[in-house]
């Protein structure tokens, strides 16, 4: 059976192209573009990963991963955050909220499956 | 009349300056050069007639003996004591000796003050400045903009080059979305770099004294009304300084003050009303405004920018090329430091003294524009055998809405290299951040 993951960013052409090549790569892909609604989304959709971009309108991805680490139904979710800002801080407060993985844009689509692939691995 | 604890440095001060010694002032104040000498070393505290005999003696005013304007001086220095940390090595400031430094070494206390100041004017803005890269909103959207325009632009070139059985649908999707991105990191990056250059609201925070007059004059939009009546003069000059905010370096007031004085005698030299009736007689020609006012070619371009509100932009430099006023006008980026492109006639007239230099540049641009751009230059100190000329140059920048009118050769010019795309321009003098375009010099 595919695993499946949500893709959390508003870009639209982000969207699409990461989209296209999980999508290859077996992942059934479900995208959402709303910061606010975002962890109801999750929520609902019980994905094997999360692709989580920090910034997003309505609500941060900071603001969303700190909620969905709190239902103990999603605390062992595979997040892989994606941001622009590749700052300490930015990367020190994704780890003290629990993200299991931090990347900044721009980034090649091998890393990125490869960085998925690393965290929902058995085991991981 | 009380004494403060300076009285003694102070005639000390007035004695030393009218060179008089210590012995004969005692002598004709009636008392021991020995006492003096305590008295000096504010070791004697001293009141009434002394003081009085003592003032008389120096032809001072006794008040100027007992009051000084210490107190506001001992508080900077007590302040400097404070706030800068003491050094590392040597000995920390003797604050209890503020008041014998003040009194006896007046200048170096205010000097020390001074440098106090200023260092707490450039830590306010070295804080200001860090806080923009740090928060700001506008670089932080510009460049999460960038970023994200590049991260699709990469993803999807990718797929188109990695993916061999891609679908054809899917290779147009994929090739418009990437025209898209690249039209987006286009403008994103444009406008990022416009507002590096122009520094963002930085106007608030100058970062000299001609960039505190650049703000000014781009406050007041080059036209002060007040200098225009007839009869303006150093009373109305000063009262538009000090309407004027945003001129808190004394050194930028000091050029405002020059800047003005020269409007005024602009103004006084070609009335606002004679000289707009003047430029249709002349058909808008400098030289013959020049001639019918009696004036020097770079006082009329001075005067046609001040009187043309939006419509006409100025640069003056002096003779290393550097600007010294600059009134924007829209489309013509002027560079906010040092020189601007070297293609600009402000630069070919300052090679060849007194001779009018008109040129059409084109600038750089989504839309490019062009300008009708006139110049001149003159020495700006007297001429002698044992000292370098000294040179001014003043450049009047009008826009050329019907290039029709101005038929003949165009050059490509820009602002200043660093943020023009024109790369294989032969004036460039360093390399720009933005992408290529063909080169500056005439345009086709």
């Amino acid at each position: 059976m595919a695993k499946r993951i949500v893709i959390v960013e508003d870009e639209p052409n982000i969207v699409e192209a990461i989209s296209f090549i999980l999508s290859r790569d077996g992942w059934e892909v479900t995208t959402h573009a709303n910061g606010e609604t975002a962890a109801a989304a999750v929520r609902a959709a019980r994905p094997d990963a999360l692709l989580l971009d920090v910034m997003l309108p309505g609500r941060s991805g900071y603001e969303i991963l700190r909620e969905l680490r709190a239902d103990p139904d999603l605390a062992a979710l595979p997040v892989l955050m994606l941001t622009a800002r590749g700052q300490k801080k930015d990367r020190a407060l994704a780890d003290e909220l629990g993200a299991t993985r931090f990347m900044t844009k721009p980034f090649s689509n091998a890393e990125l499956l490869a960085a998925l692939a690393e965290i929902t691995a058995d085991g991981a | 009349m009380p004494a403060s604890p300076l009285t003694g440095s102070r005639i000390r001060e007035h004695r030393l300056a009218r060179g008089t010694r210590q012995a004969e002032l005692a002598r004709e104040v009636g008392i021991s050069p020995a006492y003096l000498n305590l008295i000096e070393h504010n070791r004697r505290r001293i009141g009434g007639k002394l003081i009085v005999d003592i003032a008389r003696a120096l032809e001072v005013e006794p008040t100027q003996l007992t009051e000084g304007a210490e107190a506001a001086l001992l508080a900077e220095l007590g302040a400097a004591a404070t706030r800068i940390a003491a050094p590392a090595e040597g000995p920390a400031p003797e604050r209890d000796r503020a008041e014998d430094l003040a009194g006896r070494f007046p200048g170096w206390a205010g000097l020390i003050a001074a440098q106090a100041r200023r260092i707490e004017t450039l830590e306010r803005l070295v804080e200001t400045l860090s806080d923009r890269l740090a928060h700001d909103p506008h670089l932080a959207a510009a460049l999460h903009e960038v970023l994200s325009a590049v991260t699709a632009i990469r993803s999807a070139a990718s797929i188109l080059t990695e993916t061999r059985d891609i679908d054809p649908d899917w290779q147009a999707r994929f090739l418009r979305n990437v025209g898209e991105e690249s039209r987006r990191l286009s403008e994103s990056a444009e406008g990022l770099v416009a507002w590096l250059d122009t520094g963002g609201d930085l106007a608030e925070a100058p970062l000299s004294p001609v960039d505190e007059l650049a703000a000014f004059v781009a406050r007041t939009g080059y036209h002060f009304a007040a200098l225009e009546r007839p009869g303006a003069g150093a009373a109305q000059i000063d009262a538009v300084l000090r309407g004027a905010s945003g001129l808190s370096d004394p050194g930028a007031a000091d050029l405002a003050r020059a800047m003005l004085s020269r409007y005024r005698d602009d103004a006084r030299r070609m009335p606002a009303a004679a000289f707009t009736a003047s430029r249709a007689a002349a058909q808008d020609d400098p030289a013959r405004l020049a001639a019918a006012f009696d004036v020097p070619l770079d006082a009329v371009l001075r005067r046609i920018a001040s009187l043309s509100g939006e419509a006409a932009g100025l640069v003056v430099c002096d003779g290393a090329g550097s600007l010294t006023l600059r009134k924007a006008v829209d489309g013509f980026a002027l560079p906010r430091f040092g020189s601007g492109c070297a293609l600009w006639p402000l630069y070919h007239a300052l090679a060849r003294p007194a001779q009018p230099v008109t040129m059409v540049l084109e600038m750089p641009g989504r839309e490019p524009r062009r300008f009708l751009c006139r110049a001149i230059s003159r020495p700006v100190a007297a001429a002698g055998f044992d000292a370098p000329p000294v040179h001014e140059a003043t450049m009047l920048i009008e826009p050329l809405e019907d290039p029709q009118a101005r038929p003949g050769p165009v050059v490509s010019a820009g602002s200043s290299c660093r943020v023009c795309p024109r790369e294989a321009c032969p004036a460039r003098r360093e390399p720009s951040i933005l992408g290529a375009q063909p080169g500056g010099g005439p345009a086709g």
